[in-house]
């Protein structure tokens, strides 16, 4: 097997320019000293009260993501190619779901296969003709990003539907900031605090009313959601109100909240709730953390949700595999990030090819996420592969595989010192009317276990701040 | 601002009040518990500690007739018992989940206060706790019920915030003063012919300690501890913070600020103002002629009613 690719010691051991100073510094600091930071820094998460819950552990309603002291660094011209990727990826997106939506060109030209919109569990008939304003959808996206060597990035996943992690992006860089001073003295790191304004920007952009001042909102389904940190804490940067289902309501089509004065026009909704769960009326009749009535005044033009109702159309596993082609079909531009390379289940010849190669390559759930359901073949003992076997056979329409990629890793404090560790990369893309935004860097997670390539948070996966150097 | 947020708030610093009280009736009681048992008399001060915490309910069910209260049982289902809801765990519990429902209206140093005392309750244990360790964890539950006041004080905006957050405080506090008065309303009737015996004087200080007054009752009387002035102190004395006269001027206060931000006047600022009216109008000796026991029910009763006016106003 090939070299695996470090981020700071390149393939052969020479230690890559924009990690120098880094380097340098990391060999001087006693590992006490920075086991001691690293231990100061968890102190300050749960003080500030950073916290997550897993789903389906009992007796530990909050936990902390480990933080990786150590940042990643990406340099300027590395960073300026993903961006420009990136911002094609979103355009796609965009121009997909506005056609899936309404004219459906894409179908016609037999570019993706009807069934992967009507049959998919995410399409929102309730969508079909539906004009949202400036045809954007997905306002906010965390596109996925692995590297391989030095000049190849890969979109891992799209996540067009209420990507969550930028409160870590933000923690992150502040915990930086205090521990650490004196590292940012010896590179130019570009700033991300600028995210907040940038976000609140592209929310009031997509406002239904022009005129006066456009009231946003943050919709959350409440303090148990595992993502509540982030959800207070974006409307504390943004200065909008965090409010939950119960203090919305809709009177002739028309979203208020009830405040201490009264009820007060809602214009812009940015949800961190599944399509649904947002009204009782339109989808889940048992849902209670939603608004009755949303849905008909989205439906008549008089609020705007974010992300759009139904871009989960966009984002699985199957439609990624796609992606590709989408950006070629919109664009007339040949993609700038390449996908990693995946086998559809669904098509006889993929699926023996999976079938009989299942050691080496990771197999995927459709619409699965946060590490759950997947299967790393190279990691995977005989009787996990037999269990994943019968599972493809059962249902193939719901899995996709893709080969066992050689991650990159960077350099991450554990118990033995400072040793490689895999990485990937969630920026954050953001698309009001007026253009598309971008903070440099982004999530960075890292997967805490020595060889181990998953690096959810819900799987014992770590973060670290993600410098992208100015110049 | 949200309904919701202004109730979180309002909520938020009803219980740590709620946390704070129960910390000093206890302490009291402990310290009353110390002296030599002809002075205690027939009085059982754990039970009348049940009582004045308002949750005999809860104890009865839970550990038997209130008469057979014991300082064991009383301290652990006040203390830390998970399942009294207004046990103090609880209170922190309640506190800081409506904290956390409102992060953004509140300072960072405020959370950190409310945080920092959640995650260090965590320590003790659900049992009952050593006199030690009763006395340390008293001294914890008030220095963390100061701390988040300071942190109010200092750091939050004038603004709705901070009038809704006080007038939890204040319904709370005066509730809280009022009760430790009815139950204990019998020892502070003026009675010509009683001496007043070490048995009296004992009662009459724990009062004022634990409303901690002891020292500003001879600063404001200039006198020995005498039931109707210390009656007068908790009730009508404007100068003392934990007195209803002093809890109604703060309400007036901060319900007439909000009424002044949002430009209409309502029925809450109305009750506030007829209660405060009927505090600062009447003397001691007035009080005393109605009946003090009448006079206290009625102004549990009247304080509860501005509790719903406020909810029904601005908090639904």
């Amino acid at each position: 097997m090939r070299r695996i690719f470090d981020e700071m010691s390149g393939e052969d051991g020479t230690i890559r320019p924009a990690y120098e100073a880094l380097q340098s510094w990391l060999e001087k600091m006693p590992h006490e000293v920075l086991e001691q930071r690293r231990k100061e820094a968890e102190f300050i998460f749960r003080r500030i009260g950073i916290t997550f819950a897993v789903y389906g552990e009992q007796n530990s309603q909050e936990r902390l993501i480990p933080f990786d002291i150590v940042p990643r660094i990406i340099t300027h011209d590395e960073w300026t190619g993903l961006a420009k990727g990136l911002e094609q990826r979103v355009k796609a997106l965009n121009l997909y779901i506005n056609d899936v939506y309404g004219k459906r060109d894409v179908l016609r030209a037999g570019i993706v296969p009807e069934e992967l919109v009507f049959q998919n569990p995410a399409f929102r008939p309730e969508m079909n003709g539906q004009r949202v304003p400036h045809d954007l959808y997905v306002h906010i996206a965390g596109i996925d990003i692995v590297r391989t060597d030095p000049n190849t990035f890969y979109v891992l996943e799209d996540n067009a539907r209420t990507p969550s992690g930028v409160s870590y992006m933000l923690e992150n860089r502040e915990i930086m900031l205090r521990l650490f001073p004196e590292l940012f003295s010896l590179h130019k790191v570009a700033p991300v605090d600028k995210y907040a304004d940038d976000l609140l920007a592209t929310l009031r952009s997509l406002s239904p009313r022009g005129g006066s001042e456009p009231n946003v909102a943050i919709l959350t389904p409440g303090i148990y959601n595992s993502a509540y940190y982030e959800h207070s804490f974006l409307a504390d940067k943004l200065g909008v109100d965090l409010v939950e289902g119960r203090d919305l309501f809709v009177k002739d089509n028309v979203v208020f909240m009830r405040t201490t004065e009264g009820p007060k026009r809602v214009d812009v909704i940015y949800r961190r709730l599944d399509d649904d769960f947002l009204d009782p009326l339109a989808f889940r009749p048992d849902s209670v953390l939603g608004v009755p009535g949303l849905m008909s005044a989205y439906q008549a033009g008089n609020v705007t949700l974010t992300n759009a109702v139904g871009t989960g159309v966009a984002d699985d596993k199957a439609v990624y595999s796609y992606m590709p082609d989408i950006i070629r079909f919109y664009l007339s531009e040949e993609p700038i990030l390449p996908n990693v390379p995946t086998y559809r289940c669904r098509e006889p010849e993929h699926l023996k090819y999976v079938l009989d190669h299942l050691p080496e390559l990771v197999v995927k759930e459709v619409h699965g996420s946060g590490g759950y359901g997947m299967l790393v073949g190279p990691k995977a003992d005989k009787a996990q592969i037999e269990v994943f076997r019968a599972k493809l056979k059962h249902d193939p329409a719901n899995f996709i595989a893709q080969p066992t990629l050689a991650l990159s890793t960077c350099p991450t404090l554990v118990e033995e010192g400072v040793a490689p560790r895999h990485v990937d990369l969630r920026p954050f893309i953001l698309s009001g009317s007026d253009k598309v935004r971008i903070v440099p860097g982004g999530l960075t997670r890292v997967a805490m276990k020595e060889g181990s390539l998953v690096v959810n948070s819900s799987q014992g996966g770590g973060t670290k701040d993600t410098w992208v150097l100015d110049t | 601002m949200l309904s919701r947020t202004a109730d979180n708030l309002y909520w938020l610093t009803r219980y740590v009040e709620r946390a704070d009280c129960l910390a000093r009736i206890l302490d009291v009681a402990q310290r009353l518990s110390y002296m030599p048992l002809t002075y205690g008399g027939s009085t059982n001060e754990w039970s009348s500690v049940v009582l004045t915490a308002g949750c005999a309910d809860q104890f009865i069910e839970k550990h038997g007739p209130i008469e057979k209260a014991t300082e064991e049982n009383v301290v652990s289902f006040l203390a830390l018992d998970p399942e009294n809801p207004t046990s103090i765990r609880n209170c922190f519990e309640v506190a800081r989940t409506n904290a956390r429902s409102v992060r953004t209206a509140l300072t960072s140093e405020m959370w950190d206060a409310i945080n920092g005392a959640w995650i260090e309750l965590r320590a003790f244990p659900d049992r009952g706790l050593s006199r030690d360790e009763l006395t340390r964890f008293l001294a914890f539950v008030k220095e963390s019920s100061l701390r988040f006041d300071g942190a109010m004080h200092r750091t939050m905006l004038r603004n709705d915030a901070f009038w809704f957050a006080r007038t939890g405080t204040h319904v709370e506090r005066a509730d809280n003063t009022a009760r430790i008065l009815d139950v204990k309303y019998h020892v502070l009737l003026p009675e010509e012919e009683r001496v007043g015996g070490p048995l009296d004087y004992f009662q009459w200080a724990s009062i004022l300690r634990s409303v901690s007054a002891l020292t500003a009752f001879h600063w404001v009387y200039r006198d020995s501890v005498k039931p109707w002035l210390v009656a007068d102190l908790l009730i009508l004395n404007r100068a003392m913070p934990r007195s209803l006269a002093s809890c109604y001027e703060n309400l007036t206060g901060s319900l007439d600020d909000i009424a002044d931000a949002y430009g209409r006047q309502g029925p809450a600022q109305r009750l506030a103002r007829s209660i405060r009216a009927r505090l600062s109008n009447q003397s001691i000796d007035d009080v005393f002629h109605t009946g003090l026991h009448e006079f206290i029910s009625e102004f549990v009763s009247d304080n509860n009613k501005l509790g719903a006016e406020i909810a029904e106003q601005y908090l639904t």
